[in-house]
């Protein structure tokens, strides 16, 4: 069998409590850190969120307490204007890097993909565990621009030149606020980088005997090929931040045009170009909303078939849709920019494979609905929220259809149906992505089930809450309710405030109900029924691990050797319903995709 | 410059050559065993993971320079205050630094390579060229800091002028990566005194200075063309 | 439990749809010449989106609550087609709307983006800068004078930066706080972006153009109905963003030229 001591010595398990819990190369270690980062950034994100909420419901109400987190933000516990935006821009930061790029992808990603390619770990531990620290270290870097004395940036996740370009003169915030977002983000970007390097060599380069790549299940492929994305979107956000750093600091006019004054004071700078940070920023951009649901997708598919006792329709089609949304992802970031100033023609050329990547999209969601047809779905909390994905998933898909086209877009550009269509998928499909994730992954990084009951309340309240919340965003888009306001003062904005106020109830009830969420985390990790090596019948390599959690090195002493495709479920003739791929079952080639 | 013979490394050197193609396994980690059995559709043979690797870093360095080009090229359409910038002359005998570098370099990993592997015994400084790429590499650097030095002295300084602020930009930016590839360099001299070195490992380094090389190349057309 | 969750989807699906429907929350009417091609655009792909919408959310609740109830032994059934239908379908049904809506789309916004102002439209400058709209007018002389940024003061209300004492342009220039135009004529609107990025947008004028500082920009439309209604600006520019906005009032030839007298003696 495979001889594993020569090798044993370069991978001995660490033994202090500081490179067993803190600094461990263990890539397993490392995706519990990166989920619990994630868990970090979601609380504060969420609460933020609250506190924009009841700010936009009742605009001058106090808040109580909340000038205890700025005295300058909320003097007498009243938001100020400047404050709210200062609040939505870290909310966005932290939810779209610290959460949703950092869990799906970096904390299962590190965790699973090195056991489902059947590995000991990743080829460059210390890379792996550098990229958790780096992210780490953006992550309070990100956050110690609350107690700078202007704040955080007011400017939005999105940052546009010149209002962040300029500095201090074009807001609160605007000084040392932006800086330090800006050297945030570069050090993420570092994180992601050196992460997708280990994520592409573990998958082209560890996987063991007998696991061809097409017989890999869909998670790894997800996690692949979003690795792919990263590699490249990351590598031009990062320019990027440094060009504005420099010209935040340094005097430069990268983005800054001439003849721009500010409280009656010409700027010193001259001819730079606005449109490129656009340009640079969402060429970045998109692939990243992409980077936040692939891996989601991967998780779902993954969490269904095993539910559905049933392969999809057609693994390959799932990942050759997977490969090209990733692909088609570069050649449409212009439909952030249709009313952007930018030439009109150029707005036409990209709406157009914008419209062509909903056929991937579409193909996704039809093979997954074909595939439950038929199936033997078992309902559990994991399934639930998969089953959940699928549903927000088109909701937010469909949304996105008028967004495509320029004309429809002159009128939504920019208002509460933007908001919409990115909460339904973001923040809805991709965090249910990240739950089913959880439920169905946590007995074998735990040892424990997660309770059920709870599970199942857990859903139901996000399910019926989410769509409470997201689906009304986009009644107050058609009406043209426009985005980022911190008050709504316009007479025409008057009759939707009632719409807010519900919306505002909806968004703190279901914010409660993630309560339960972290109370069965926490609960389930100490006290939760201990859980067989394979409690959902799965037949990918993770379920085959000797122990449960894995030992150090996954899979003991020797790897293991994979000799079926990754769903062989419901075969007739075989001994059970399902195969796993370590089995040497002889299954008929006619069900076996690899 | 060590003086004392080394033994080739055993174990670690021959897992990174290319296995008989009946072994059926997947490289750089020990999971050498012979092939039993038809695996249909299951490879042979893969590459040592820092192979991948450094392909997987260069390609996102080439993406951020892409970035930084396009920046500039956007940049100097936008505006009517690019002024041109005279390459300081050094740059050119930098650019030759460089490219000797790359081939003392070459000569330098051939000759490692051919010791490890046992092919040329009784070699009396086997890593001699690879100190000499790490001397040119410093000098490099250091010859692009007199560049900087000197449109100091005419007065261009990072904020001055578009063209200047590229300048510097990119010449700081790729000099950066190449203190890196020294970095790496320094690692597989390193390695290899204690007879520790793979193969990957001073290829995969290898390829880094090549590219800087090339990228380094590429900047000095930019910068020619565009300032 | 499945049956209850196929039973929530269909209701939310039609319950988000009702307000759709009902058109409770709509965008104001339209007062421009080129909207009815946005509007018609708009009701398309509500349409279309709409069906997809609820066809696809009802059938996932169909199998979700048809296929929950299979034991161990059951057979699995392949849906007609398999796979390779699912990808027909996708291409034969995206790819019909997405060349029909993306087609059509083409002339609606060529209508307002690639066709030049006509020759006699009337001309009035927006300048956008934080927090607030300035609107100037040719006046007789039918040239706008040249902008000089180091004169703008807030303190002085030269809000464009006029010289009037050296450029002859301008002494006729007509700045205002709000925006009159003529009913049923072109108006040929230039932006410019005094500071950071605004944007223009008049949800019943169905237009909406972001402001580019150190480019500028032109948009033209015309107004079909009287009345006053609000500038907004769209793009985050400070904290003053949710409070930046104007008034729009769209007026008789008649009124328009007398408000233009009476903003003229005002200058």
């Amino acid at each position: 069998m495979h001889d594993m001591s020569a090798h044993a010595a370069e991978h001995h398990a660490p033994t202090s409590f500081i490179s067993k819990h803190v600094f461990s190369l263990d890539h397993k270690v490392i995706g519990k850190q990166y989920y619990g980062l994630a868990l970090v950034a979601v609380l504060i994100g969420m609460v933020l969120s609250w506190l924009m909420r009841i700010h936009l419901a009742w605009t001058n109400y106090p808040i109580p307490g909340l000038h205890l987190l700025s005295a300058n933000g909320a003097p007498g516990n009243v938001m100020t204007p400047e404050y709210y935006l200062q609040l939505m821009t870290m909310h966005a930061t932290i939810m779209v890097f610290f959460v949703l790029t950092t869990a799906p992808f970096a904390a299962f990603g590190n965790y699973f993909l090195p056991i489902q390619v059947g590995a000991e770990d990743m080829p460059f531990p210390h890379f792996n565990m550098m990229s958790f620290w780096v992210t780490f270290s953006g992550f309070l870097v990100l956050m110690s621009s609350f107690f700078v004395s202007d704040g955080p940036t007011l400017g939005g996740w999105t940052q546009y030149a010149p209002l962040s370009a300029i500095g201090p003169a074009s807001g609160p915030g605007q000084g040392t606020g932006v800086v330090l977002w800006a050297i945030s983000i570069g050090l993420f970007c570092v994180g992601q980088l050196l992460g997708s390097l280990n994520f592409i060599t573990t998958t082209l380069d560890m996987r063991t005997k007998g696991m061809s790549m097409w017989r890999l299940p869909l998670s790894a492929w997800a996690w692949f090929i979003t690795s792919v994305m990263g590699l490249t979107a990351f590598a031009v956000l990062m320019p990027a931040t440094i060009l504005l750093i420099l010209d935040h600091v340094a005097g430069t006019s990268f983005f800054v045009p001439s003849g721009l004054v500010l409280n009656d004071q010409l700027q010193p700078h001259s001819g730079g170009s606005t449109l490129l940070w656009q340009h640079l920023f969402w060429f970045f951009g998109h692939p990243e909303v992409y980077i936040a649901i692939v891996p989601g997708m991967g998780i779902v598919s993954h969490v269904l078939i095993t539910n559905m006792r049933r392969p999809m329709l057609s693994h390959r089609v799932l990942v050759y849709a997977m490969g090209s949304l990733a692909v088609l992802s570069y050649m449409v970031y212009g439909h952030h920019m249709f009313v952007s100033g930018m030439n009109p023609v150029s707005s036409l050329a990209f709406s157009f494979p914008t419209l062509i990547i909903t056929i991937p999209s579409t193909i996704v969601v039809l093979i997954w609905m074909g595939s439950i047809y038929g199936s033997k779905l078992r309902i559990n909390t994991a399934s639930l929220f998969a089953l959940g994905f699928v549903s927000m998933f088109i909701s937010g898909g469909v949304s996105g259809f008028f967004l495509a086209q320029p004309s429809i877009d002159i009128m939504l550009h920019a208002t509460y149906f933007v908001v919409g269509h990115f909460h339904l998928v973001m923040a809805v499909a991709a965090i249910f992505g990240i739950f089913a994730g959880t439920y169905f992954w946590f007995p074998k990084m735990f040892g424990r089930m997660m309770d059920e009951t709870l599970g199942k309340i857990h859903f139901w309240l996000s399910f019926v809450g989410a769509y409470c919340i997201f689906m009304p965003f986009h009644y107050l888009g058609i009406a043209g309710n426009v985005r980022r306001y911190q008050a709504f003062v316009d007479d025409y904005l008057q009759p939707l405030i009632p719409l807010h106020r519900f919306i505002t109830i909806a968004a703190l009830l279901t914010g409660l109900a993630q309560l339960i969420f972290l109370y069965n985390l926490f609960h389930s990790r100490f006290w939760g029924k201990p859980a067989t090596d394979n409690p959902w019948e799965g037949t990918s390599l993770e379920w085959s691990t000797p122990t449960t959690p894995p030992p150090h090195n996954n899979f003991g002493d020797k790897l293991p050797e994979v000799f079926h495709d990754p769903y062989q479920y419901s075969v007739e003739g075989a001994t059970r319903d399902y195969v796993m791929q370590t089995s040497p079952e002889k299954v008929d080639p006619a069900h076996d995709e690899a | 410059m060590a003086t004392t013979v080394h033994d080739p490394p055993k174990i670690e050197e021959r897992r990174d050559q290319l296995p008989v193609i009946s072994d059926s396994g997947n490289g750089g980690r020990g999971t050498l065993v012979p092939a039993s059995g038809n695996f249909r559709a299951v490879k042979d043979y893969a590459p040592p993971p820092s192979s991948t690797g450094i392909w997987v870093v260069l390609a996102s360095i080439t993406m951020s320079f892409a970035a930084f080009t396009s920046a500039l090229i956007v940049r100097q359409g936008s505006s009517l205050d690019w002024r041109h910038l005279s390459l300081p002359r050094i740059l050119y005998f930098n650019t030759l630094l460089l490219l000797a570098s790359s081939f003392t370099l070459e000569v330098g990993r051939r000759q490692v390579g051919g010791y490890m592997s046992g092919r040329k015994v009784g070699m009396a400084h086997p890593a001699r060229w690879l100190y000499i790429t790490l001397f040119l590499g410093l000098l490099f650097v250091a010859g692009q800091y007199i560049a900087w030095q000197q449109l100091r002295a005419e007065g261009l300084f990072l904020a001055t002028n578009p063209s200047s602020s590229f300048f510097y930009l990119l010449t700081a930016i790729h000099a950066l990566h190449v203190l890196g590839g020294l970095g790496g360099l320094t690692r597989v001299v390193h390695k290899f005194n204690r007879s520790t070195l793979r193969k990957s490992t001073l290829d995969a380094t290898s390829h880094y200075w090549h590219f800087m090389d090339a990228l380094w190349v590429y900047l000095m057309f930019l910068l020619w063309f565009k300032l | 439990m499945a049956k209850i969750l196929a039973v929530t989807i269909i209701v939310i699906a039609i319950g988000s749809a009702i307000p759709i429907i009902r058109h409770t929350w709509d965008p104001p009417a339209d007062i421009s010449t080129h909207g009815g091609m946005i509007d018609e655009q708009m009701s398309e792909t509500m349409a279309e989106a709409g069906i997809s919408f609820l066809a696809s959310q009802i059938l996932l609740a169909l199998f979700i609550w048809k296929f929950s109830s299979g034991r161990p032994g059951d057979k699995i059934k392949t849906f007609p087609g398999g796979a390779k239908a699912m990808v027909w379908a996708a291409f034969l049904l995206v790819g019909t709307e997405v060349l029909a809506l993306g087609v059509f789309g083409v002339k609606a916004w060529a209508t307002v983006y690639l066709t030049p102002p006509s020759a006699n439209a009337v001309p009035v400058q927006v300048q956008a800068g934080q927090f607030a709209f300035y609107f100037r007018y040719p006046g007789p002389d039918g040239t706008f004078g040249p902008l000089h940024p180091d004169l703008i003061s807030e303190a002085n209300e030269n809000f464009f930066g006029l010289d009037t004492t050296h450029d002859a342009d301008s002494k006729d220039d007509i700045v205002t706080a709000e925006m009159a135009i003529p009913v049923n004529k072109e108006i040929h609107l230039l932006m410019h972006a005094k500071d950071v990025g605004h944007s223009f947008y008049v949800p019943a004028l169905r237009v909406q153009q972001d402001f580019v500082p150190g480019l500028d920009l032109s948009l033209h439309f015309t107004a079909t109905q009287i009345g006053k209604y609000e500038i907004v600006c769209t793009q985050l520019c400070g904290l003053g963003h949710y409070n930046m906005k104007a008034y729009l009032e769209v007026m008789s030839q008649d009124d328009f030229d007398n408000w233009l007298k009476k903003e003229a003696a005002l200058q």
